[in-house]
């Protein structure tokens, strides 16, 4: 699903974010990616779903190379990735309901089938009272739970998702975890960056910790391994 | 593109117009208040043209014939002249004819000193008054007549006048307003271009987190621009449209004022039918023509494509 070889990353700037970093995650994985501050989590993040560009090395996702796309081809390579984000990135002037549908008719879907599907993610996300909500009247959970909605509306194979629950309280971390693990469960490959020890420790899943650029842990069911 | 994206583009176009309220006032009225200057200096423009054309075509030439010529040498002359190709109309004026508008010309003081003349001892020659199709040419074809009596060697033709000098005057004169105004009206043009740039690009960066959004769920930047590119265009129409109905409507007030009140001048304005659709026509297309550009250049500018 996601191949990495020997893959750095150095800014405009001449900051090495990663560094011959080799890694692989199949099909239907579950993957945290944990390290301290400025380590190169959302460098890492951001390379899967083609924000950034590799300097150097391989990387493929979902069977395209992302390293030589066209950017004509960008856009459909997205189609087939989730992004959540810390700050949910919903525009505030759109309900819920249009929210998660501007994802649909964005990629041009037919009308009807926008309409159906986007009740049925809504619903799925336990929102669908919500659907004319504007996300001021939402709490965080919610508007996390409409942006995981989003996320997840055009099947795509992959979500990648940047501290997901990095603004939400334990109890709505949970809730949002849980809803990641059925949509993991559904068939879709997560990878998420955290900082959140307790998520990690108890919902154990394979774990890469990134330290100055380096993966210098990948570990099945692991633990958060850093003290808060 | 499928037939509901097109919908969707539109109604899109049209709801970020409604969205961005204020946003969208600015622009329409950045280009309402520039298309209005612009409309001013064309309705000004076109009023020096007609000016200038009303001018320019009040010049004739005057051909005088020798004092006797004879009926045949008058109609040889007069065929001389109509095979020239610049030449529109050429009329006979009769010495007879001649006497009367000066007499009428003249007024009441004229009629005394006029008194002794009748039709028997006239002293005026009998003579011609030719209009051009183009006024500049004037002077050409003047000398084309000189020409035709040069070739003759009864000599015919006394003298050919046409207001030598004067004429070149103004012919330099409404050139330069034309071209003034031409001036004046392009350069406005380009400012407003630039003040429309700026409010959209204002608009555009307003709106970074919608576009980054779009990007993000795999819109294609053709996607992303179509709406901008209706809303500029919307704008556009609403920007002209009310610079066209505030214009229309002053200058109907203008005309109907002026033709009391300045009616001493016999400076006569250029009435709702002259400028009425060039006027609606260029600033409508100006006008959408700036909003379609400045929100491509703005969103181009912006996706980086
Ligand atoms: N656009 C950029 N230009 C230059 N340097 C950058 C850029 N983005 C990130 N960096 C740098 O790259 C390094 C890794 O950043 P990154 O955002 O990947 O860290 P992170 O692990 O996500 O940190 P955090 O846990 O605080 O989110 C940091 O030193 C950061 O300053
Ligand atoms: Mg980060």
């Amino acid at each position: 699903m996601i191949e990495m070889h020997d893959v750095w990353k150095t800014y405009a700037d001449g900051t090495v974010a990663l560094q011959a970093v080799n890694v692989v995650i199949d099909r239907n994985e579950f993957v945290y990616v944990v390290g301290p501050s400025g380590a190169g989590k959302s460098t890492f993040m951001k390379l899967i779903y083609r924000e950034e560009v590799p300097t150097k090395g391989q990387l493929s996702v979902n069977g395209f190379n992302i390293g030589k796309l066209k950017q004509r081809k960008i856009p459909y390579v997205r189609r087939n990735i989730g992004v959540i984000f810390q700050d949910y990135r919903l525009l505030p002037k759109l309900s819920a309901f249009e929210n998660i549908a501007f994802a649909m008719e964005v990629i041009e879907s037919p009308r009807r089938l926008i309409k159906r599907r986007t009740m049925e993610v809504l619903d799925l996300v336990g929102l669908k009272h919500k659907a004319a909500s504007l996300p001021a009247q939402l709490s965080g959970g919610e508007q996390q739970r409409v942006a995981i909605a989003r996320a997840i509306v055009n099947n795509p194979a992959v979500i990648v998702a940047d501290e997901p629950t990095g603004n939400l309280d334990p109890e709505t971390s949970s809730g949002i975890m849980k809803l990641l693990e059925e949509i993991n469960f559904r068939g879709t490959t997560i990878v998420m960056a955290t900082h959140n020890k307790e998520i990690v420790n108890s919902l154990r899943k394979r774990v890469l910790a990134i330290e100055n650029g380096l993966i210098v842990r990948d570990q099945q069911r692991g633990e958060y391994g850093y003290e808060v | 593109m499928r037939s509901s994206t097109v919908i969707r583009h539109v109604r899109e176009g049209g709801k970020n117009v409604a969205r961005n309220g204020w946003m969208s006032f600015a622009s329409m009225s950045s280009i309402a208040i520039s298309l209005f200057i612009l409309g001013v200096f064309m309705l000004l423009a076109l009023n020096v043209n007609k000016l200038a054309n009303q001018l320019e075509s009040q010049v004739q030439i005057r051909v005088y014939m020798q004092v006797g010529a004879d009926q045949a040498k008058i109609q040889e002359v007069e065929r001389s002249i109509k095979r020239i190709p610049e030449v529109k109309v050429v009329k006979f004026v009769s010495k007879e004819e001649g006497l009367n508008q000066l007499r009428k010309s003249m007024g009441e003081e004229g009629k005394a000193a006029l008194d002794g003349y009748t039709n028997e001892n006239n002293p005026l020659p009998d003579a011609f008054e030719i209009e051009v199709f183009e006024p500049q040419k004037i002077s050409f074809v003047a000398k084309k007549v000189n020409a035709i009596n040069e070739l003759d060697s009864s000599k015919p033709i006394m003298s050919v006048k046409y207001g030598q000098g004067t004429v070149e005057k103004l012919f330099t004169i409404t050139n330069a307003v034309r071209n003034i105004g031409l001036f004046i009206v392009a350069g406005l043009a380009i400012m407003a271009m630039f003040l429309i740039s700026t409010t959209i690009k204002m608009t555009i960066i307003a709106r970074r987190r919608e576009i980054s959004i779009m990007k993000m769920v795999g819109a294609t930047n053709g996607f992303i621009r179509w709406p901008f590119f209706i809303e500029g265009a919307l704008i556009g129409i609403g920007g002209s449209a009310i610079t066209v109905a505030i214009l229309l409507y002053s200058y109907s007030k203008l005309i109907t004022t002026a033709k009391y009140d300045i009616g001493l001048f016999t400076i006569e304005l250029a009435t709702m039918k002259d400028v009425g659709w060039i006027l609606t026509g260029s600033i409508l297309v100006i006008g959408v023509l700036l909003g379609i550009w400045g929100s491509t250049v703005s969103v181009r500018k912006y996706l980086k494509v």
